[in-house]
C-alpha cells in the first residue's frame, strides 16, 4: 500500500456512488464538508489507514488541495496515518474506565498479544492502542474494535473476544456497511 | 408529563411503528399543523429548558438570538459529539429511542425555519450512526421528512455527519468547522453561530437531550414542562452515572432530586460498590470541580445538596461544583485522586486543538507534572506550580477547553491537597499504581460517615 | 466613529477598529504586543493571547465590563469603551503567563539562531518573561526541514502563530504547507516533501515572529547586529521593489521587506528581489534604515546619532523612572 501511487488508488464503483450521494448532502460548492465521511470510507476501503496517495486521491475527488486533507486527517484521532493490524484494539483509559480497572485490561492484552501499547503483532493481526474517553463510562472497562464496542470487560471476556476476532478483518467495518444501507 | 425515557423498555421502541404507537411524532403534527414557528419557540422559552450539553444556557433564549432577518438559509445542527469523560447519556438515548431525537429535530427545525439540518455524531459512535440513519429512513418513508411534511408546505432534509475523533468538536464553533470539513479549531467570537454559523449562515447548535426534550414541551406546553424540577432548573435531566457504584447507567431524574438519594437509592446508583465508603464525586463530567463526600452530599451551609444547576453550584468553586453535562463519576475510598486527575489532564492534553498558547502548552505541562507526582517523582513545589499553571490557562483561552482543563486541577488540589503531599512525601508507597487499593488514603476530612 | 479610552488615554477611531489598532493609533507603551496578529493578513490573530486586555466598560450604551480578558487584536471597539492594558495587574499577570507558555517548549538557542536581535519572542520575553524557568520537563523537538530551496523550517522554534499559512493562502496561488496534527504535537509542515515554489513564498520568512522560518541564503552568514540595514529599491515588475538590504561592507547579505514600527511588512516583496539581487549595484540606495533605538541592531551605530533626540529620550526615561507624566516625545516614530 505504501508503494501505491495516486493513479492506482481508486474507490470501487459502489463506494464512489456513495461518495457522490454524501456530497449531495451539502449545499452547492460546500463539498469539502464531505471530507470527514469520505476519509472514513477511504480508510475502510484501503486497509485501515490513510497513505499520502489515498489522501491525494480524496483531495482530487472533493476538488480541494491535498494540504487541506493532510491538515484534517492528522487532526482527528480516528484516522490512522500508518498501517494498522487487521483488528485495531482500542482500550479506553480515561478516569471512569480507569476507576473500574482499564489498566488491568491493558496489561492483560499486552501479555496476551505479546506486544506493547502502540505495537502490532508480527502476523499483522492485532494492533493495540489506548484511547481517551469513548463515552462508555457506565459499562467500563471497555474497548472498541472496528465499529463495535465491547463493554463490562473482564480478563476472561477479553480472552474470548481475542479468539473470536483472530482471523477476521475489522478494518472495513467503519462507515461502509452502514452507509450502504442508506 | 412524558419523560424522555418513559418508553425505554417497550420492545421495538427503536422502530418507527412502535414509537409512533406510543405517542411518537405527535409534536411534529401539532407544531406543523396548529402552531407557527414563533409559537413553538415561545413554548421552549416558557419551559425554561436549559442546554443539556454542559453550559446550561437557556435553549429558548438561544433560539431567539437566531438571525431571522438574514436572507441566508438557517441551520439547526444537533451536537451529538458526546465526549466529555463520564458522559454517555446521548449515546444511550440515540441507541434506545432514536426517533425521539429525529422527532425533536423536525419540530425544532420547523421552529427555527431550517430546511436542512445535521446531526453531528462523534465518529466512534459508528453503530449509533447506523441506528440514526435507519430511523431517518423510516421517518422519510412515513412522510415526516422530505418535501411537504404531512401535506404542509414545510420541507426538511436531515443528515447524519460523523466526526473524526476530537473532543473539541463538542464546542459548537469547532463542531461547525468540522462539519465544513476542516480541523476542529474553535472560532473566535463574535460573530456567534446565531449570526454566522454553518457556512456563515445563521445557525443554532443544540445538544441531543435538549432537542429531544422539545417533543414533550410542544406536546404538553412549556408551562407543563416547567412544573417539573426546582426553580430555574426545570424539567428532567439524564444523568450518566459511572465509577465505584453498584448500578452504573443512565438515569432520568427530575431536577431537584437530593444527591444523597441519587447515590444511595436502589432506584439510581444503588450505593457504593463492594460495601465501601464514598470519597469524592465529579458531578457533571470531567471538567467540573471535584467535591469530597461531605460537600457533595451537603452544601457548605449544611443544606442537602440537590441535583440542580443552582444547588450543585452553591458555594461557587470554593465549596460547590456544576451540573455540567450530568456525567456523575463516583469514587470510593480506594480511589487515588491524583491518578484520576492525571487521566483527566492527559485527556485534555490529548484533546487540545493547539490553536491558542495557554491551552496548547499548559495542558501538556500540567499532565507532565501530574505524571511525575503520581509516579513518585514530584516535589512539594509542584503542587503550587499546578495551581498557578491552571490559573494562567483559565479564562485566557479561545474556547472553554482551557477552563475545562484547569478546573479539575484547581479543585482537586483545593479539596485533596493532603493527598498530593502524600505522593511527594512517600514516593515508594505510590509506585504501585494500585497504591490506595492496597491501603486507602485516610483523612478524616474526606471520608463520609454515611 | 467610536471613542475609546485605553489606559486613560482617549482616542477616536473608525467603527469596527479593533482595540489593538486603536491602541496603535495612540502608540507608545499602551500598544499590546502581538505575536500572531498581522494587520495585512486577513483572519490572523486571536491565537497567541499575548495581546489580552481588560475591558472595564463595554460601551457607553452597555457599560458592563467584559467577564474575561479579551484578545485586543480581534475585539472591535465600541463607543465609550474603556480598556486597561499596562494599567491592569491582571493583564500583566496573564501576559506573563502566556509568555511563559510560549517559552516552555521554545529552545534556548538564541546564540545560534538567525532571528536573534530581531525576534519578537526575544523582545517579549525580555519585557514580560521571568528570569528563570519553572519548566523541568523535556522540551518538544522536531527535525529541521527545507521548505523549498530557500527556506529552512526549524519547527522546534515555532510558536504556531499560523501567519505563514495565511501568507501562503493570501499571497500565493497554492498553499502546500499547513498545520498538521493537533495540540502540542501541531506542526507546520508540508507532510510530503514538497517544495514551496511561488514568487511570493519568501514573505513567510518576514512574517515569522521567531526563527522558525529563516532565509537559507542568509543562514549563519552574520549576526544581524553586525549588518547595516539600508533602504533601497529597484524597478520590479512583480512587486514594489522597495526593500531593506542587510549589508556588510559592500556585500548584500540579505534582502527583506520593510517593516513598520509594529514589526509588520506593509509591502510584500517578490522572491526575485529577495534572493536574486545580492549586488549593491542592482539597487538604488535611499539611506540607512531607521531601526528602533532599543533594538540591538541600532547598537551598531550605523545610523548617525541625533544628539538632540537622544538627550530628550534620556530625559524622558529619567522622568518616567520618577513616575512623572510622560512628556510629548513619547510617540513611536511614524
Amino acid at each position: 500500500m505504501s508503494e501505491q501511487k495516486i493513479n492506482q488508488v481508486q474507490f470501487s464503483a459502489e463506494t464512489m456512488e456513495l461518495v457522490q450521494r454524501i456530497i449531495k448532502r451539502y449545499p452547492e460548492g460546500k463539498q469539502k464538508s464531505a471530507l470527514l465521511p469520505v476519509l472514513h470510507l477511504a480508510q475502510a476501503e484501503f486497509d485501515g489507514w490513510l497513505s499520502a496517495p489515498v489522501m491525494d486521491y480524496v483531495a482530487s475527488i472533493l476538488s480541494i488541495k491535498p494540504i487541506e486533507v493532510y491538515e484534517v486527517a492528522s487532526f482527528y484521532s480516528m484516522y490512522n496515518l500508518e498501517p494498522v493490524g487487521k483488528c485495531l484494539i482500542e482500550v479506553c483509559q480515561t478516569g471512569p474506565c480507569w476507576l473500574r480497572g482499564s489498566d488491568d485490561i491493558v496489561d492483560h492484552l499486552e501479555k496476551k498479544l505479546n506486544i506493547k501499547v502502540g505495537e502490532t503483532t508480527a502476523d499483522g493481526m492485532f494492533t493495540l492502542k489506548t484511547v481517551e474517553c469513548l463515552g462508555s463510562c457506565g459499562t467500563a472497562p471497555m474497548l472498541q474494535c472496528g465499529s463495535d464496542y465491547y463493554e463490562n470487560l473482564t480478563t476472561e471476556k477479553v480472552d474470548t473476544l481475542i479468539e473470536k476476532l483472530r482471523g477476521s478483518d475489522q478494518r472495513s467495518t467503519y462507515m461502509k456497511s452502514n452507509m450502504q444501507e442508506i | 408529563m412524558a419523560r424522555l425515557l418513559e418508553h425505554i423498555n417497550v420492545p421495538g421502541i427503536e422502530t418507527f411503528d412502535v414509537y409512533r404507537k406510543h405517542g411518537g411524532y405527535k409534536s411534529v403534527e401539532k407544531a406543523l399543523k396548529t402552531m407557527t414557528p414563533d409559537e413553538v419557540t415561545e413554548e421552549v422559552k416558557k419551559s425554561g429548558l436549559r442546554g443539556r450539553g454542559g453550559a446550561g444556557f437557556p435553549a429558548g433564549m438561544k433560539w431567539s438570538f437566531l438571525d431571522r432577518k438574514s436572507d441566508k438559509p438557517r441551520y439547526l445542527v444537533c451536537n451529538a459529539d458526546e465526549s466529555e469523560p463520564g458522559t454517555f447519556k446521548d449515546r444511550y438515548l440515540m441507541e434506545k429511542i432514536p426517533h425521539v431525537l429525529i422527532e425533536g429535530m423536525i419540530t425544532s427545525s420547523y421552529a427555527l425555519g431550517a430546511k436542512t439540518s445535521y446531526i453531528y455524531v462523534r465518529g466512534e459512535y459508528m453503530y449509533i450512526i447506523r441506528i440514526l440513519e435507519k430511523a431517518i429512513q423510516e421517518a422519510h418513508a412515513n412522510g415526516f421528512l422530505g418535501k411537504n411534511i404531512l401535506g404542509t408546505d414545510y420541507s426538511l432534509e436531515l443528515y447524519v455527519q460523523p466526526g473524526g475523533g476530537a473532543y473539541i468538536c463538542g464546542e459548537e464553533t469547532a463542531l461547525l468547522e468540522s462539519l465544513e470539513g476542516k480541523r476542529g479549531n474553535p472560532r473566535l467570537k463574535p460573530p456567534f453561530p446565531a449570526v454566522a454559523g454553518l457556512y456563515a449562515s445563521p445557525t443554532v447548535v443544540n445538544n441531543v437531550e435538549t432537542i429531544s426534550a422539545v417533543c414533550s414541551i410542544v406536546n404538553e406546553s412549556g408551562d407543563e414542562y416547567a412544573k417539573i424540577g426546582i426553580g430555574k432548573s426545570t424539567g428532567t435531566k439524564l444523568i450518566s452515572a459511572s465509577g465505584h457504584i453498584n448500578k452504573p447507567g443512565v438515569y432520568e431524574i427530575d431536577l431537584g432530586l437530593p444527591v444523597e438519594e441519587f447515590i444511595y437509592s436502589d432506584k439510581y446508583c444503588g450505593g457504593i460498590w463492594k460495601g465501601r465508603k464514598l470519597k469524592a464525586v465529579v458531578a457533571g463530567g470531567s471538567s467540573v470541580p471535584i467535591l469530597p463526600a461531605d460537600l457533595i452530599l451537603k452544601t457548605a451551609k449544611g443544606e442537602p445538596r440537590l441535583m440542580s444547576y443552582e444547588s450543585l453550584s452553591d458555594g461557587g468553586f470554593a465549596t460547590g461544583t456544576m451540573l455540567g453535562s450530568g456525567g456523575f463519576i463516583v469514587m470510593d475510598e480506594t480511589a487515588c485522586i491524583v491518578r484520576n486527575l492525571w487521566t483527566f489532564t492527559r485527556f485534555y492534553h490529548h484533546e487540545s486543538c493547539g490553536q491558542c498558547s495557554p491551552c496548547r502548552e499548559g495542558t501538556g505541562w500540567m499532565e507532565k507534572v501530574l505524571h511525575r507526582i503520581e509516579h513518585g517523582h514530584g516535589h512539594m513545589d509542584d503542587i503550587d506550580l499546578l495551581v498557578d499553571v491552571a490559573k494562567k490557562i483559565e479564562g485566557n483561552t479561545i474556547c472553554p477547553l482551557g477552563d475545562a482543563a484547569a478546573w479539575p486541577v484547581a479543585s482537586a488540589i483545593r479539596h485533596f491537597r493532603e493527598e498530593f503531599e502524600y505522593h511527594v512525601r512517600y514516593p515508594e508507597k505510590v509506585k504501585n499504581p494500585k497504591h490506595f487499593e492496597l491501603e486507602p488514603f485516610r483523612s478524616e476530612k474526606v471520608l463520609a460517615t454515611v | 466613529m467610536a471613542k475609546v479610552t485605553i489606559d486613560g488615554i482617549e482616542v477616536e477611531v473608525a467603527d469596527g477598529t479593533t482595540i489593538l489598532n486603536a491602541a496603535r493609533q495612540i502608540g507608545g507603551e499602551v500598544v499590546p504586543p502581538a505575536m500572531c496578529y498581522y494587520s495585512s493578513l486577513k483572519d490572523t490573530g486571536g491565537k497567541c493571547r499575548v495581546c489580552l486586555v481588560k475591558v472595564t466598560q463595554g460601551s457607553a450604551k452597555d457599560p458592563r465590563p467584559m467577564p474575561k480578558l479579551v484578545a485586543s487584536c480581534r475585539t472591535p471597539v465600541m463607543d465609550g469603551m474603556v480598556v486597561q492594558n499596562i494599567t491592569s495587574p491582571e493583564v500583566l499577570e496573564a501576559r506573563k503567563g502566556v509568555v511563559e507558555f510560549l517559552l516552555i517548549n521554545h529552545p534556548l538557542d538564541c546564540p545560534i539562531c538567525d532571528q536573534a536581535g530581531e525576534c519578537d519572542l526575544q523582545n517579549l520575553a525580555y519585557e514580560h518573561g521571568a528570569g528563570k524557568t519553572r519548566y523541568e520537563e523535556e522540551r518538544r523537538t522536531f527535525e529541521k526541514v527545507d521548505i523549498g530551496d530557500k527556506i529552512k523550517l526549524h519547527m522546534t522554534r515555532c510558536i504556531l502563530c499560523y501567519r505563514c499559512t495565511f501568507v501562503a493562502d493570501q499571497l500565493t496561488n497554492e498553499r502546500v504547507h499547513g498545520v498538521l496534527h493537533r495540540g502540542d504535537a501541531s506542526e507546520i509542515s508540508t507532510y510530503i516533501e514538497k517544495a514551496v515554489e511561488n514568487d511570493f513564498s519568501g514573505n513567510m520568512i518576514d512574517v515569522c515572529p521567531v526563527g522558525a522560518l529563516t532565509d537559507k541564503t542568509f543562514r549563519f552568514k552574520s549576526r544581524v547586529w553586525f549588518t547595516k540595514p539600508l533602504d533601497a529599491h529597484r524597478n520590479c515588475t512583480k512587486c514594489s521593489g522597495k526593500v531593506v538590504l542587510w549589508t556588510k561592507g559592500d556585500d548584500v547579505l540579505r534582502v527583506s521587506a520593510r517593516k513598520d514600527e509594529f514589526g509588520e511588512v506593509k509591502e510584500y516583496i517578490c522572491n526575485e528581489c529577495r534572493y536574486d539581487h545580492k549586488n549593491m549595484g542592482d539597487w538604488t540606495i535611499e539611506g540607512p534604515r531607521h531601526i528602533d533605538k532599543n533594538s540591538v541592531i541600532s547598537q551598531n551605530h550605523y545610523e548617525k546619532i541625533d544628539m538632540q533626540k537622544l538627550k530628550l529620550d534620556i530625559e524622558r526615561q529619567i522622568q518616567f523612572q520618577k513616575g512623572k507624566q510622560l512628556p510629548e516625545t513619547n510617540q513611536s516614530p511614524a
